[in-house]
């Protein structure tokens, strides 16, 4: 079977005035994949990830998001994408369902549709009698999977998570982490960025960034291999601080 | 459309649910409308003044009658000789006293002037200033009634007249003003801290990836804002006429409209505030320094512009709530229609849209 590329990058650069936040990357996504987007703060995944959603507009380069191209249709990338940032963005003095609704609502679904959701995602993360607790009552681990569940409500084909488990603790990420699977498994593309080495052995490829370029781009596997290290951590840690380019 | 109204809908649970903010929200106005109508008055009632009558004739006996008539001055003594004037002074209770000088109504008639000294306690200058009013207006009246065969020169002539405001009732000078300050705090200072609470919280975001366009959060954010205002202003213009019978003289309609039109010159101003801030903390910050405080200093609520120095009365010019007393002073107070109020209205319309362009354009960077 013929890989389908969901996001395809060329040469993608950003600069705010004289400072260069992305420097020229190109990579491509391919659908189902999880897609790992490491590096140090301040190089660049965040402007990147922008740039990919359709809020920033680029200052040079070619990106095509779900079949759509981000200068042009990036109201039509808004339609297909899920975004989840490292706050969790639910609305603190809504409850469960509220909030449910109300991204559901954004999103065009119809009350029918949003009701089915609703019980389905009460449903599959157990929390169905909590449903109507306002979720600054909840702990900080169901709020994560409530806000995954939430910012894929809409069946987007690819979901951006922006530093997803910030703050939380192991037992919970790996649980999060069996979701972001089972939505790989279903066909959802995953684009995560990370600050924990353990997690980025989850993804199927890893993108490294330094100062606004991609230093490696691999499996953990072969980057483990390449870069002659045991654990990712000793991976990033190489290459960020010696400025190893390996493509 | 359906995604708006979820949107508008959101946004009313949060105010709704914040009981303290509704409490901020519907309270406040009605709290400082009782505040400033009951407590702070600037009108004059009771107020305790001596005498030293040296001539004590039938003209003297005359004035000092109608002084205490008036139901302004109280009697608190008559002095027996001028040594007594300044320890009446110091014990703090009386703050006038008036002083008749030797055959005032001899040297009256005869020479056709007499001396009459008013003396003001005036660590209190504005309170002073009006007593020094009251007296030599009561005065003047009771000099005019006197028959003038006797070519009467008036003795102490600053002629006092108080049009639109005839009691110089205070309340009606502070509703115009406290109807602005009201409606810029709801909407510029409420509307700035809900759009900056959503980029805290990193909403924002999310609501900015999401297909609803930024000229749609912004208005879904603000909408909730113009009904609370519209409210608020409401509740004002009732309490100005029911509980204080202030007259409106004008179109009330009119009055409404003006208020809808300074609202949404208050929300742009919200908007642009929250475009600079980055939290909720600054929001207040410049919210409170760089509206309300020049609101309550400059746009003539308290302090007349008239008195103040040329650039400061060129930089009130650039206060949207200097324009809209004027406007509600004149609609209320003088029963004026439109045609006499076009410019000022012309000038929020212009600052409204000029604040306008300049938000969605802020708003717009913000993004990148």
């Amino acid at each position: 079977m013929e890989d389908v590329f969901v996001i395809d990058v060329n040469k993608l650069t950003k600069k705010f005035g004289a400072f260069t936040a992305v420097d020229s990357i190109s990579f491509k996504v391919k659908k189902g994949e999880i897609f790992g987007f490491i590096g140090a703060n301040g190089a660049g995944k965040t402007t990147a990830i922008k740039m990919l959603c359709g809020i920033l507009i680029p200052t040079s380069g070619d990106a095509v998001v779900s079949g759509f191209d981000v200068y042009k249709q990036s109201e039509k990338i808004k339609k297909n994408i899920g975004y989840m940032s490292q706050k969790f963005s639910l609305y603190e003095d809504l409850t469960v369902r509220e909030n449910i609704k109300f991204y559901a609502g954004i999103y065009g679904l119809k009350s029918g549709v949003i009701k089915e959701k609703t019980e389905f995602i009460l449903d599959s993360l157990r929390i169905t009698e909590a449903g109507n607790r306002l979720i600054k009552s909840l702990p900080l681990g169901w709020k994560q999977k409530l806000a995954f569940s939430i910012a894929s409500i809409h069946n987007p084909k690819i979901v951006f998570l922006d530093e997803p488990t910030g703050g939380v603790d192991p037992l919970t990420r790996r649980q999060f982490w069996k979701m972001i699977q089972s939505a790989s498994e279903n066909g959802i593309t995953l684009f995560v960025t990370t600050h924990y080495m353990d997690e980025a052995e989850y993804c199927n490829r890893i993108s490294m960034m330094v100062d606004g370029r991609i230093a490696a781009l691999d499996s953990p596997m072969n980057l483990k291999e390449k870069i002659k290290a045991d654990t990712m951590q000793q991976v990033f840690i190489k290459i960020a601080s010696q400025r190893v380019i390996l493509n | 459309m359906k995604r708006f109204i979820g949107f508008v809908k959101k946004e009313f649970k949060h105010i709704l649910r914040d009981y303290r903010t509704l409490l901020i929200l519907f309270g406040m106005p009605v709290v400082q409308i009782l505040l400033f109508g009951f407590a702070i008055k600037n009108e004059i009632k009771d107020s305790k003044i001596a005498i030293l009558d040296r001539s004590k004739d039938y003209i003297t006996e005359e004035i000092t009658n109608k002084l205490l008539s008036s139901g302004y001055f109280l009697l608190y003594e008559n002095l027996k000789s001028e040594d007594y004037i300044e320890s009446e002074f110091r014990k703090g209770i009386v703050k006038e006293v008036i002083v008749f000088e030797e055959d005032f109504a001899k040297n009256l008639f005869g020479e056709g002037k007499s001396g009459i000294q008013i003396i003001a306690d005036a660590s209190d200058p504005n309170y002073a200033n009006m007593l020094i009013n009251y007296t030599s207006s009561i005065i003047n009246d009771y000099l005019n009634t006197l028959h003038t065969g006797h070519n009467i020169q008036i003795l102490i002539n600053p002629e006092v007249k108080m049009i639109y405001n005839p009691e110089i009732k205070s309340v009606y000078m502070f509703i115009p003003g406290l109807m602005a300050v009201i409606l810029l705090l709801v909407s510029s200072l409420m509307t700035s801290i809900s759009i900056t609470r959503e980029k805290e919280f990193g909403t924002m975001e999310v609501l900015l990836v999401s297909p609803l366009k930024p000229l749609q959060i912004i208005s879904g954010k603000v909408i909730p804002y113009v009904f609370i205002a519209f409210i608020d202003a409401l509740i004002i213009i009732f309490m100005a006429k029911y509980v204080f019978a202030m007259p409106i003289e004008g179109s009330i309609i009119l009055l409404i409209l003006e208020s809808v039109l300074f609202i949404t010159t208050a929300l742009t101003l919200g908007i642009l505030i929250s475009t600079i801030s980055s939290s909720q903390q600054i929001a207040m910050m410049s919210a409170l320094g760089g509206l309300m405080l020049p609101t309550i200093l400059l746009s003539g609520y308290i302090f007349p512009i008239e008195n103040m120095p040329y650039v400061l009365q060129l930089l009130s010019n650039l206060i949207p709530a200097k324009w809209f007393v004027i406007i509600v002073k004149a609609i209320m107070l003088k029963g004026l229609g439109f045609s006499y109020i076009w410019f000022e209205t012309a000038v929020l319309v212009i600052t409204n849209i000029v604040l306008f362009v300049i938000s969605i354009a802020r708003f717009k960077i913000r993004l990148e």
